[in-house]
């Protein structure tokens, strides 16, 4: 028989070095996946892989994938932080989509340079409100605050789907569930001409690093770490229980809706009802591959989307199933739980009994 | 019942317990080291040492809740090897943990049912128990629920529950900590009865006046080795002191009090009724404590102590501002955060996970309260540059052994992170300091040095209020001392005036002009 046993000193730089261990687990378990599915282990690597990063153009795919990630997931560090489990970054990236679309739509004809900061504005303050009902059922009801984010994931879904098959449908869209494109002046700038890379990555990059100050620098910040770490610490130091399970829904709320604010007047364009592609579900594997620490969020979040366009570069090339992305993430996210064990317990013989 | 006699004939040369050579390594410590133990039928055996001196876990493996990694042991000149409790229990070895192991919804013959093998009947148990309890002064009523019971009435339980088994070996872990002098003395008489009869006790304890009032002969541990073997009623305290840590028990230096401080603390009538239904109602608490006095609260755990420390601190808001103040200013629903800056720090009792949060380092476990007092936070920004200073200055004036101001608060042994917590309240300068417990689980030395520093804070004209379950402890260091129990707080009276005894008599709940219905509560429990 093996027990765990619990480490007298968990080691600080395993802690930094799990996500590797976890990656390269991925990676040799993916091996196994391609060759269980009859396809070249070496070609679906390459596919897989090594394509998503080919060229600038490439690239500039795999950043413009990486943006939404990293904005969700480090709104969500800021809660998890502090043991506030908003699982529902889905519905509030989808209600941040909602609310800048409404407001792109509104001015549909103006060309006035404030409507896009009106819609970015706009979805934070949608992604934050959708946050809010889970925050104010805890806080006044003590309701679990992971069943009631997720469970509000699914009205925003049917919200979306009611908006663009009935209102907002395009007149002129053949019934496709979908909005109107968006003006131009909805529309968020180039960052690299040529390519899909757009403003969207800076602000991405500016709500990292303003994480980073609130989350390792700020005097709030500490108070959800401490909050987070152990209640009654909180409690004796005198820290508002409710003020972090607040900051810490609304935080992730605002981001996520920036996220869906950045994909409707990105790439996208307009609204449909498959405006995400899970993103709010990917994030939460983001933020914990990151170690809920902004610098590690940006380097999981590139894997992350690496992990989106090798799954549909493997559909187009490999002709796999769709679902293959979700077979890494899902492994990546297990490797890792697993690999975390082992900071703070090792593996012993046990005596029999 | 136990059928062997005495130690007085020849066939009892052979030892109930014998251990020889027991060691046992956890990961980061040796907690017992080649240790050699052995118990004669009827002999009332002491395990004297300081916390962390392997106390316990020589007892868990005795009674097989842990295994030693070498060593042997011998029960009654057999050779074995205890598998679990149960066989333990089999065996003959019955254990009264300090921790009690009871369910509080379920009545005490349910208790009792769910620690024998097999189906009970219930009324045939009663009975059994009631005949055990009236055998050895140990009155209980079977019937009652278990979280209606006092600690003592608890303690009762765990030792009949024991007795039912008819032990020949009986553990009691530091058993007296939860009692008042009073209940010592019939516990005493109940384990010399036991004893009469051939079972062997072994008693843990770090208390020298019981361990030589009680005690035929006693094994000192000392850094989980045995540091020597005496006859209590030979040695003197000091003596079996200098066996147990080494060296002599430091003394606190306690000069008289100044007299006519201005009032810091007044309790005006604080009630509290508690949320957790087996909690304790505070009801009409009366206390002033002046500036430049230490007043004690003694009582035995479970009094209301942690209610009354919680409506102080403010980590449980009062519905009224007057029952709590603060330096003159009405407290009663201000924030922890909000009464500090009034100038109240506090100590509290769980030093990992309430007083220090476990995983931060020690440089980020002072921002835990000196944010505003020392400054450490400027224009909302953490300024980790003075909180590290601070907890290096912390770590230097308070003589904490820890690998830093990085070093997490796990890391630190109970003792040194009770200097480093006390030591950081004391630093903040505060008018007024609340202790609970302040040297509980702390070796000699450090708890010396603890007092010491309050004593010295005292000097300088801040006003002290310390709650603590060791009354030597409240006899060295306070001034005036009242009683808690029951949720109701006693008058104060001089520490000079008063004795051991007289507290003790009054923490069972009875004291001068304590009123009718709280005698009738007396005597229904």
């Amino acid at each position: 028989m093996f027990k765990l046993e619990a480490r007298p000193q968990a080691s600080l730089a395993m802690r930094y070095a799990s996500p590797a261990i976890a990656v390269v687990l991925m990676l040799i378990a993916g091996v196994v996946v391609f060759s269980a599915l009859g396809r070249n282990p070496i070609e679906g690597f390459q596919v897989f892989f090594l394509n998503p990063m080919r060229d600038l153009n490439a690239v500039t795919e795999l950043l413009l994938k990486a943006t939404p990630l990293m904005l969700i997931a480090v709104g969500l560090a800021v809660g998890f932080r502090a043991n506030v489990w908003n699982i529902g970054a889905e519905g509030q990236f989808l209600m941040g989509a909602v609310a800048a679309t409404a407001v792109a739509l509104a001015f549909q004809s103006s060309e006035s340079a404030l409507v896009l900061p009106t819609m970015v504005v706009a979805g934070a303050i949608g992604g934050a409100l959708w946050a809010a009902l889970p925050a104010l059922l805890k806080t006044r009801f003590n309701a679990n605050e992971i069943l009631t984010s997720l469970m509000l994931v699914y009205i925003a879904q049917l919200a979306v789907s009611w908006l663009v098959f009935g209102p907002w449908r395009d007149p002129a869209g053949f019934n496709f569930p979908q909005t109107e494109m968006f003006s131009d002046a909805a529309l968020l700038p180039m960052l690299i001409e040529g390519t899909r890379l757009n403003y969207a990555f800076i602000l991405a990059l500016g709500v990292l690093a303003a994480g980073y100050v609130f989350m390792e620098r700020s005097y709030t910040g500490f108070k959800m770490r401490v909050a987070g770490e152990s209640e009654a610490a909180a409690r004796y130091a005198g820290y508002s229980a409710v003020t972090t399970i607040w900051i810490g829904l609304l935080a992730g709320g605002a981001a996520a809706g920036l996220a869906g604010m950045a994909e409707v007047a990105g790439p996208v364009g307009q609204l449909t009802d498959k405006i995400s592609s899970g993103y709010g579900f990917a994030a939460i594997i983001v933020a914990f591959v990151g170690r809920l620490n902004p610098i590690g969020i940006f380097f999981a979040s590139l894997l992350m989307a690496l992990l989106y366009i090798g799954g549909e570069q493997a559909q187009q090339y490999l002709s796999l199933p769709a679902s293959i992305s979700k077979v890494f993430q899902g492994m990546l996210l297990f490797f890792l739980l697993g690999s975390d064990v082992f900071i703070q317990y090792r593996l012993r013989r046990s005596a029999r009994q | 019942m136990p059928q062997e006699q005495p130690s007085s004939g020849t066939q009892s040369a052979t030892p109930r317990l014998k251990l020889s050579g027991i060691t046992k390594i956890y990961p980061s410590v040796v907690a017992n080291d080649n240790i050699d133990l052995t118990v004669m039928p009827g002999e009332i055996h002491a395990v004297l040492g300081e916390n962390g001196a392997g106390k316990s876990t020589l007892m868990k493996m005795i009674y097989g809740v842990v295994k030693p990694d070498a060593g042997e042991m011998m029960w009654q000149g057999q050779k074995v090897t205890i598998a679990n409790p149960a066989h333990a229990r089999e065996l003959g070895i019955g254990m009264v943990f300090q921790h009690f192991s009871l369910f509080e919804t379920l009545t005490v013959v349910d208790n009792v049912a769910l620690s024998l093998p097999g189906k009970q009947d219930l009324r045939a148990l009663s009975e059994r128990i009631r005949q055990v309890s009236d055998k050895y002064g140990l009155p209980v009523d079977p019937r009652r629920i278990v979280h209606s019971l006092s600690v003592g009435e608890r303690q009762r339980v765990e030792i009949i529950r024991c007795l039912l088994q008819t032990p020949k070996l009986l553990i009691m872990d530091e058993p007296t900590s939860v009692l008042t002098p009073q209940a010592v003395r019939k516990l005493f008489e109940t384990l010399r009865q036991l004893a009469s009869e051939g079972c062997s006790i072994l008693y843990i304890s770090h208390k020298l006046d019981e361990i030589q009032e009680l005690c035929d002969t006693a094994t000192v541990l000392r850094g989980g080795k045995v540091s020597g073997h005496c006859v209590p009623s030979k040695e003197s305290p000091k003596s079996m002191a200098r066996l147990m840590i080494g060296k002599d028990l430091p003394v606190c230096e306690h000069t008289q009090a100044k007299e006519g401080g201005e009032v810091l603390l007044k309790l005006a009538g604080l009630s509290h009724a508690s949320d957790d239904p087996f909690g304790i109602d505070l009801q009409d608490l009366h206390l002033e404590v002046h500036s430049g006095e230490i007043v004690g609260i003694a009582g035995v755990s479970g009094n209301g102590q942690q209610e009354l420390l919680y409506a102080v601190s403010g980590e449980e808001c009062l519905s009224e501002r007057f029952p709590v103040q603060i330096c003159g200013t009405q407290a009663g629903r201000m924030s922890p955060g909000r009464r500090r800056r009034l100038g109240l720090c506090f100590v509290p009792e769980e030093r990992l996970g309430r007083g220090a949060v476990p995983s931060m380092s020690l440089a980020e476990n002072v921002i835990l309260t000196a944010a505003k007092r020392r400054r450490l936070v400027r224009r909302s920004l953490i300024d980790f540059k003075a909180a590290r200073a601070f907890a290096a200055e912390c770590i230097e004036r308070y003589s904490v052994k820890a690998g830093g101001v990085f070093a997490q608060a796990r890391s630190l042994s109970g003792g040194n992170l009770q200097k480093f917590i006390v030591g950081r309240e004391i630093m903040q300068d505060p008018k007024m300091l609340v202790v609970a417990q302040p040297t509980w689980g702390v070796d000699v030395g450090a708890a010396a040095f603890i007092r010491q520093s309050i004593i010295d804070l005292r000097n300088r004209g801040c006003a002290v209020l310390v709650i603590s379950e060791e009354l030597d402890e409240l006899f060295e260091m306070c001034d005036r001392i009242a009683v808690i129990a029951k949720g109701r707080l006693s008058p104060t009276k001089r520490a000079a005036e008063t004795n051991v005894e007289e507290i003790g008599v009054w923490m069972s709940g009875i004291w001068p002009g304590v009123d009718a219905t709280m005698d009738q509560a007396r005597v229904q429990a």
